[in-house]
């Protein structure tokens, strides 16, 4: 691109950012001592703004312009790798928290375990069990996070009420949300694309109304409290004799509990994969597959699409559930606060981003999406250099938000885009990702 | 020449009327199509084939009419009538096809069907889309798939037959070098002959072709005839066909059956057809009939 | 009787904003097959903008007729979230036209979640209260149990939206625009062929929605007295509700969604429990969905096979 014609297209984005500046960033509102609002200018923020959009306009126009936008097509990661990948990763996840430990000791390593182990090993699994429901059936499905919410409930008053251990409620988790995601899917699933995507999303506003509001049952916003914390197959991770600590002859650590549930939510997420790879090699796998590329077609081949579509549905919403059984005992206490859109939309974002249908690729997705925001709340040197006043965390979810669009436009497809056929005769051969189709439900 | 679409009735369709709106797209349609015959369903552009089928297959429900389906043999039409009073959809290998949904129609009665405009999975692989086709036979063999999570060997053993029969169909399409592609990636006429194959795997008794010889050449149109004579001689499956290029009608079909906006104009072997003046004036829309015998020979 | 009355007056009012919003959801999705996540926040957007310029007029520039600055701050939060609009669409829906399904939608909830937190950084996370305006009510009922009240503020938006939506209604059945979109909404390759400018015409239906949105971002702030940057969220997740009662891609339908919406919200608030009240509006979705399968004015599909 002529750098004229570039510099022409750069104070023109440069004007409309000025426009757009006005009067949302040049007039702030502020409350004054009356209770009364009191504009504040500050007309240099539209200046700034303009100029920054100007030359990142000229910088993207010129970039683009130099044939390097070709890689982009290329895959993001080469098949060698992809192959290599899965088991390194995994191998490498059972070593970290001992890794971890080891370096940086019990207290220097909780964030590393806590905050990003098990933080993004939740939306992997979250991710991977989604990706049932929407990468390979094709069907959007906006209220993922209900379903976790009633994991996450029912693990909660389960414990709470009738005292019953994790290790019964985790799989009565899973069948609870799973039952609740076949009564759903029963009467909507017959529904065309998107009119599924707004049923799902009122469903999942419907059941965070009703834990907020129903306070009998669900003790509303406050939440519930108090949920015992997880055992070691019965041994508590307490100080006590027969803590897990005692047990086993070590001294009595907080961290041992985290490394646990570290564990806990690696193989609850390595499930989810296994059993997922092994039904895209069964039947009812590869008829999500062909629904997704073709309903009608499915149809034309004696397949019931209804049934079909339920069991993905109801068996993401199973994932689902264990991972939010996962969440309350991780947590020690639920409220509807957790399970908002936000939620849903974030584990959408990460299949999309990673490539619909591909298990690496959501994690990857995972690993981005959910460690990139967790990066973001250690920004605290930014503080030295824009003043005590600037709050960095104040900026996460702006980011958050205009990566999930800078990463679309990047990859629209995904990161990981090409589908791996699920039976070969000769050879096995990826699919490119051009030719996958995305399903209309 | 036998009739036997009269003797030996496979479908036997009554009455059948399809309204779109104000738009009668199929009125009145009467006819059988014989056991082991090609029927060939000819007409011009919007004449209601299309719809036809799509009544046949399920995918819309007709306004009116009876389609009754017998597996074997030829049923009588008093059982027909007690099963249509009964109200149930299916009695000793008889189907009124009108009352089933789309995927029993191919499941349980065995009609199968390919799509005027190629329906494959085309991110799936050529194996993978003769694969799916028999997924109600792995169904059943992998336990809903329960069983099939755990290893079952009940299932491996099926899936081996399934792969089997697929590179069968493989060779018979001559796209066995292909089975690892992605279906679309395959040419044109290869994605018309693989929706065929991946039709028969699902086993049908009748196999409905909607335009299957649109957009071939020549080579290719021929191989689809030998395809087709072969499937009937070797499968033992009745075929239904739409068709525009009269060559392949006439050289390969047994039965004609002319529709012409929406109504039945002409029922017959292709000979009789040829030289139906009804046929000749409606179908070609010219008035001059040695002109339009001329193109139908 | 009087809390009928006055809940349906209520009730017409928040419905009037719902369809407002639902009309930018109905518009979009008709053209481009893209449900527009970030509408809710462009909703709340253009209730800051007008409630910043109400603010500039009568503080900074020291204007008093009330009528005047109305109409200045509604013209001006037209504009200016129109053109937010325009950018937003430039910006990130434009370049995934044609790609995959899904992503644009992704693309959108990005700019959502990216709108409700600008906000938030630039105008600070506290409600910010609005004097109050055209106080003045009219008593249609007294002496029953209490007396019904119609305010101003009901009946400027009952009529702002009504003389809006005929305004618009003339643009899209009469105009060459409203042809031309009618034409993408058909089949935009073959618009595109017969020489209508595809790219013009859905950066056109984002400036309406936007404008529209603007309307009842403007309405809103002034009915409520207050704004949040997290305001965008409910009202939009209800206008899309809305929009797919009426049956999306039907712009009277999405009209009478919102209606319908914030009727169901009001009478349900005032005679069981406001609680519930979005329960009972996504409940009634959910149940009209699965026995009329387009909305209530949708065209209803059949799949061509
Ligand atoms: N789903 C549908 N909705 C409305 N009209 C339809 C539909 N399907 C077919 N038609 C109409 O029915 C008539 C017959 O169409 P079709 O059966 O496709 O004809 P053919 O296959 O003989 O060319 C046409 O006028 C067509 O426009
Ligand atoms: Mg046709």
């Amino acid at each position: 691109m002529p750098i004229t014609r570039a510099l022409r297209e750069a104070a023109f984005a440069g004007l409309v950012a000025a426009g757009l500046a006005f009067p949302i960033l040049t007039l702030g509102t502020e409350l004054d001592q009356s209770n009364r609002l009191v504009l504040e200018q500050r007309w240099s923020w539209m200046a700034i703004s303009a100029a920054l959009v100007c030359v990142g306009r000229f910088l993207v126009l010129i970039l683009a312009s130099a044939p390097t936008h070709r890689v982009a097509r290329a895959p993001l990661v080469s098949p060698a790798l992809t192959r290599l990948l899965p088991s390194v990763s995994v191998m490498a996840l059972f070593l970290f928290p001992l890794v971890m430990l080891f370096w940086l000791g019990p207290q220097g390593s909780l964030k590393w375990i806590n905050n990003y182990g098990v933080q993004i090993l939740i939306y992997v699994m979250l991710g991977w069990g989604l990706n049932i429901v929407v990468g390979l059936a094709g069907l959007l499905d906006l209220g993922y996070v209900a379903f976790y919410a009633v994991g996450a409930y029912t693990y909660a008053l389960l414990s709470t009420q009738f005292g019953l251990s994790f290790w019964l409620c985790l799989p009565l988790a899973g069948l609870m949300a799973a039952s609740w995601g076949a009564m759903l899917g029963f009467p909507v699933l017959r529904l065309r694309g998107d009119y599924l995507a707004i049923v799902t999303l009122a469903f999942g506003e419907i059941v965070s109304a009703v834990l907020t509001n129903w306070t009998d049952f669900s003790n509303g916003k406050a939440g519930i409290m108090s949920i015992p914390r997880v055992t070691f197959f019965g041994l508590p991770f307490t100080a006590s004799e027969n803590g897990f600590a005692a047990t086993f002859g070590l001294e009595f650590q907080a961290i041992h509990r985290t490394i646990f549930l570290f564990y806990l939510i690696l193989v609850l997420a390595l499930i989810t994969h296994v059993v997922t790879l092994r039904l895209r090699r069964l039947p009812v796998g590869r008829a999500w597959e062909a629904l997704r590329e073709d309903e009608i077609a499915c149809r034309s081949l004696g397949i019931n699409t209804v049934n079909t579509k339920l069991t993905a549905f109801a068996l993401g919403a199973m994932f689902a559930g264990f991972a939010g059984s996962f969440f309350a005992v991780r947590q020690g206490f639920v409220n509807p606060d957790s399970f908002t859109f936000m939620e849903s939309a974030t584990i959408l974002a990460i299949v999309v981003l990673g490539g619909m249908g591909s298990q690496l690729g959501v994690a990857l997705a995972a690993v981005v999406m959910v460690g990139g925001t967790e990066v973001l709340r250690e920004l605290t040197f930014l503080k030295e250099i824009f003043g005590s006043s600037f709050d960095p965390s104040l900026y996460r979810m702006l980011l958050f938000g205009l990566a999930m669009v800078v990463m679309m436009i990047w990859r629209p497809r995904g990161l990981i885009s090409s589908r791996e056929p699920s039976v070969f005769l000769a050879q096995k051969k990826n699919v490119s990702g051009a030719l996958v189709q995305e399903g209309h439900g | 020449m036998t009739r036997r679409w009269l003797d030996a009735p496979l479908l036997t369709i009554e009455h059948l009327t399809m309204r779109f709106g104000g738009l009668t797209a199929v009125n009145d349609v009467s006819f059988t199509v014989g056991r082991g015959d090609i029927t060939a369903l000819i007409g011009p552009n919007g004449a209601g084939k299309t719809t036809l089928f799509n009544c046949i297959t399920g995918f819309y429900k007709p306004l009116q009419g009876r389609l009754a389906l017998a597996r074997e043999g030829v049923a009588p039409v008093q059982d027909v009538d007690a099963l249509t009073r009964s109200g149930s959809r299916h009695k000793d290998g008889l189907y009124l096809l009108e009352r089933m949904p789309d995927f029993e129609i191919t499941r349980d009665a065995h009609v199968a069907r390919t799509f005027q405009n190629i329906r494959l999975f085309s991110g799936m692989t050529v194996l993978e889309n003769l694969v799916v086709a028999q997924h109600n036979v792995l169904m059943r063999a992998s336990g809903l798939s329960l069983l099939g999570l755990i290893g079952w060997p009940r299932f491996h053993a099926a899936e081996q037959r399934a792969i089997d029969k697929a590179r069968f169909w493989l060779d018979k399409i001559g796209l066995t070098d292909r089975a690892d592609d992605p279906a679309g990636a395959l040419p044109y006429g290869a994605q018309r002959r693989l929706e065929i194959a991946r039709a028969m795997c699902t086993d049908p008794v009748l196999l409905c072709l909607d335009e299957p010889a649109a957009g071939l050449n020549p080579r290719e149109s021929a191989e689809l005839n030998d395809l087709l004579l072969s499937i009937r001689a070797e499968q033992g499956t009745s075929i239904l066909l739409i068709e525009h290029d009269m060559s392949v009608v006439m050289k390969i079909s047994d039965h004609v059956v002319v529709l012409d906006y929406g109504r039945l104009i002409a029922d017959g072997t292709p000979d009789e057809i040829r030289h139906d003046p009804r046929v000749i004036a409606a179908y070609l829309g010219v008035e001059d009939a040695d002109e339009a015998a001329g193109v139908l020979a | 009787m009087e809390n009928f009355l006055q809940q349906l007056i209520n009730g017409v009012t928040l419905g009037s904003i719902y369809g407002l919003i639902a009309i930018g959801y109905t518009m979009v999705f008709g053209i481009i097959g893209m449900v527009n996540f970030a509408h809710g926040d462009v909703f709340m957007l253009s209730a800051f903008i007008a409630l910043i310029v109400f603010l500039a007029l009568t503080q900074l520039l020291g204007l008093t007729s009330l009528g005047l600055v109305f109409l200045i701050v509604l013209i001006c939060a037209m504009a200016l979230t129109a053109l937010w609009n325009w950018a937003i669409e430039r910006v990130a829906y434009r370049p995934l036209r044609g790609s995959f399904r899904l992503a644009p939608l992704i693309s959108a909830i990005g700019m959502s979640i990216f709108l409700a937190n600008f906000v938030q950084v630039v105008q600070g996370p506290r409600n910010k209260p609005v004097p109050p305006m055209f106080t003045d009510v009219i008593q249609v009922t007294s002496g029953g149990a209490f007396d019904v009240t119609l305010s101003y503020k009901q009946i400027l938006i009952v009529s702002v939206t009504g003389i809006l939506l005929l305004a618009f209604w003339f643009l899209v059945q009469k105009t060459a625009l409203g042809r031309a979109q009618r034409a993408c909404e058909q089949d935009r390759t073959m618009a595109a062929l017969l020489g209508v400018d595809v790219d013009r015409t859905i950066s056109l239906t984002f400036i309406i929605g936007a404008a529209l949105a603007a309307v009842a971002g403007t309405l809103y702030m002034m009915y409520y007295g207050v704004v949040n940057f997290s305001d965008g969220f409910t009202p939009g997740v209800k206008a899309f509700t809305a929009a797919v009662l009426g049956g999306i891609g039907s712009l009277p339908g999405a009209v009478i969604g919102g209606l319908l919406i914030g009727l169901i919200e009001t009478f349900w608030s005032a005679y069981f429990s406001s609680d519930y009240k979005d329960v009972a509006a996504f409940s009634i979705l959910i149940v009209t969905l699965i026995f009329m399968p387009s909305g209530l004015l949708g065209r209803p599909e059949v799949e061509k096979v």
